[in-house]
């Protein structure tokens, strides 16, 4: 069954939308990542335009980051302080990124500024992730205690603020430009930015591990959401229809996904997620790479009526 | 299939006879050597749609050949070239072309070089390679522009929007024909244009100009005009919406 989207201005097969949105879901439940990393690329496998699919997909994120959110909240463990001042840097950061890919719009460069993002984002997330879990599987009986916290020239930062619920005390600056990186990384690759903020909030800032996945998706809400209106506002690129098909398949899957993912070893899980966002990355790649059907493209309508 | 051959036999019939009575009341008048008309006027882009048949019949007064052409609504195409840098592709070299359809079709009974001159198909715009598509600028090398415009053509074909070969128009006895016009899912909105032009002897006898609409309706409709003119409140209404299916689906689960 074909579904005409209105802003794509395509046809596409209804249940391949959900199958892509059940099976990303499915992901997102089993390794608790927001899924917005695989579920664009996709999008733009299937023939949606890249900015559309960026778009989209932070409209999206919008939905299952509340619905994430929202279960972390009710344990507690969302520095709302913390969130903030990561949201501050998020929305300028955000609201940059939009202009960004605007600009390059116009020039005929966003399809590959948002495939290069992706390629070396996946390639260092994924690599990361492989070498860990291949490591953590082989030294799995010895367990060596690490350091929380460690002391870099970032402890000497002005601007010093207090985080009870983190119990850190650091320069607010630090979350700032933090916040910042990841908000222009979600504009222009149509990603809530999960896979990249949680490493930062560990390993750069110190959080503990129990506040920073809620806290992460608490400011992944406000900054797609600033996304999806900046996009709708200038580029006019956010597809309701599709969204809406990709997040009600994408909910039921990532509780599926769940459920499944507490059978599963932490390690294992994380070997086959890296193998997963390598392979996502190696197509578009490729694609890159590939000497194309045809050098010469239309590009999509610039100031489209 | 069926019900669609049915109703064009209909409507074929209907014509042939509002047309002889025509022909039969003024013999010869050269305003109407040539009749034509649609199925439908509009094309209705809705929920589940996947392209569009539509229906051309008339009927000419005499013998002749009759050549159709479609064309959709004209806007500027940028063309761009990629070259390899560092192992990837970039878009490099660009060219603007002004005005450029977006759909075009045609149409003969039977091949065009057997009826028709050059001359006429270049004047008429018949045919993708007589189609007059001019780059923006003025001045650009001559050889460049027309890669970029082959190229244009080609791209157009790919995605179906520019048809590959002629189609058929099947003449019903002498005098009363019938084309199909086929419109792809990525159809352009807009007002089309159809020209019929009528051959004889290699020359241009007759031509009767058709207007159509591609239009969404319904719910696509206002989509796509919510969006554009209202752009801040679409936005903001995306997020509620997300905002409320992620609460929703949160409340569920909890339950379930």
């Amino acid at each position: 069954m074909q579904i005409y989207l209105p802003i794509a201005e395509l046809s596409v097969n209804v249940f391949l939308l959900l199958g892509m949105g059940g099976g990303v879901g499915v992901l997102s439940g089993l390794f608790g990542v927001g899924g917005g990393f695989l579920m664009t690329p996709l999008l733009m496998f299937i023939g949606i335009p890249p900015a559309v699919a960026v778009a989209t997909e932070a409209n999206q994120i919008v939905a299952s980051s509340v619905s994430g959110v929202l279960a972390h909240w009710r344990r507690g463990n969302v520095d709302f302080k913390m969130g903030i001042v990561l949201l501050a840097g998020g929305v300028v950061g955000s609201s940059f990124g939009v202009w960004l890919f605007t600009l390059l719009r116009g020039i005929g460069q966003i399809d590959l500024v948002i495939k290069l993002s992706y390629v070396v984002f996946l390639t260092i997330i994924g690599g990361l992730m492989l070498s860990e879990s291949i490591r953590a599987v082989l030294r799995r009986r010895k367990q060596t205690p690490t350091k929380r916290h460690h002391h870099y020239w970032i402890h000497g930062l002005p601007l010093k603020m207090r985080f009870r619920k983190s119990r850190l005390y650091i320069s607010a600056l630090l979350p700032l430009a933090v916040g910042f990186i990841v908000g222009v990384l979600s504009a222009i690759m149509g990603v809530g930015g999960g896979f990249i903020m949680v490493p930062a909030m560990i390993y750069l800032l110190g959080m503990p591990t129990v506040v920073v996945v809620g806290t992460s998706l608490f400011q992944i809400i406000f900054v797609t959401a600033n996304v999806t209106v900046l996009q709708a506002v200038s580029n006019q690129t956010v597809d309701v229809v599709l969204a809406l098909l990709l997040l009600a398949a994408g909910v039921i899957g990532a509780q599926i996904g769940a459920r499944f993912g507490s059978r599963l070893q932490g390690e294992h899980l994380r070997g086959l997620l890296a193998v997963l966002v390598l392979t996502v990355c190696a197509k578009l790649t490729y694609d890159l790479v590939a000497t194309p059907e045809d050098i010469y493209s239309l590009t999509e309508l610039e100031g489209h009526s | 299939m069926t019900p669609r051959k049915r109703t064009a036999i209909g409507i074929l019939t209907a014509a042939w006879a509002i047309a002889s009575a025509a022909l039969g009341a003024a013999p010869a008048a050269a305003a109407d050597d040539l009749v034509v008309d649609l199925s439908a006027p509009v094309v209705a882009i809705t929920t589940g749609f996947t392209g569009a048949d539509l229906l051309l019949f008339g009927v000419v007064s005499g013998a002749g050949d009759v050549v159709v052409v479609v064309r959709g609504p004209a806007r500027d195409e940028t063309v761009r070239r990629k070259q390899r840098i560092a192992g990837v592709w970039v878009n490099l070299d660009r060219i603007t072309f002004d005005q450029v359809p977006s759909f075009y079709a045609t149409a003969s009974n039977r091949p065009l070089t057997e009826f028709v001159t050059p001359e006429i198909l270049l004047d008429n715009q018949i045919g993708v390679r007589s189609l007059e598509l001019k780059a923006k600028l003025k001045g650009l090398d001559a050889i460049e522009v027309a890669r970029f415009r082959d190229a244009l053509v080609r791209n157009m074909q790919r995605q179906g929007l520019y048809a590959r070969e002629t189609g058929k128009v099947t003449f019903l006895g002498n005098r009363l024909f019938r084309t199909t016009i086929t419109f792809p899912a990525n159809v352009a909105t807009g007002s089309y244009v159809i020209d019929v032009y009528l051959v004889r002897d290699n020359k241009l006898i007759s031509w009767k100009t058709t207007l159509m609409t591609v239009r969404k309706f319904g719910f696509e409709a206002s989509v796509f005009d919510f969006a554009h003119r209202h752009s801040l409140a679409y936005g903001v209404l995306a997020i509620l919406i997300a905002a409320m299916a992620g609460w929703l689906a949160s409340a569920v689960f909890r339950r379930a």
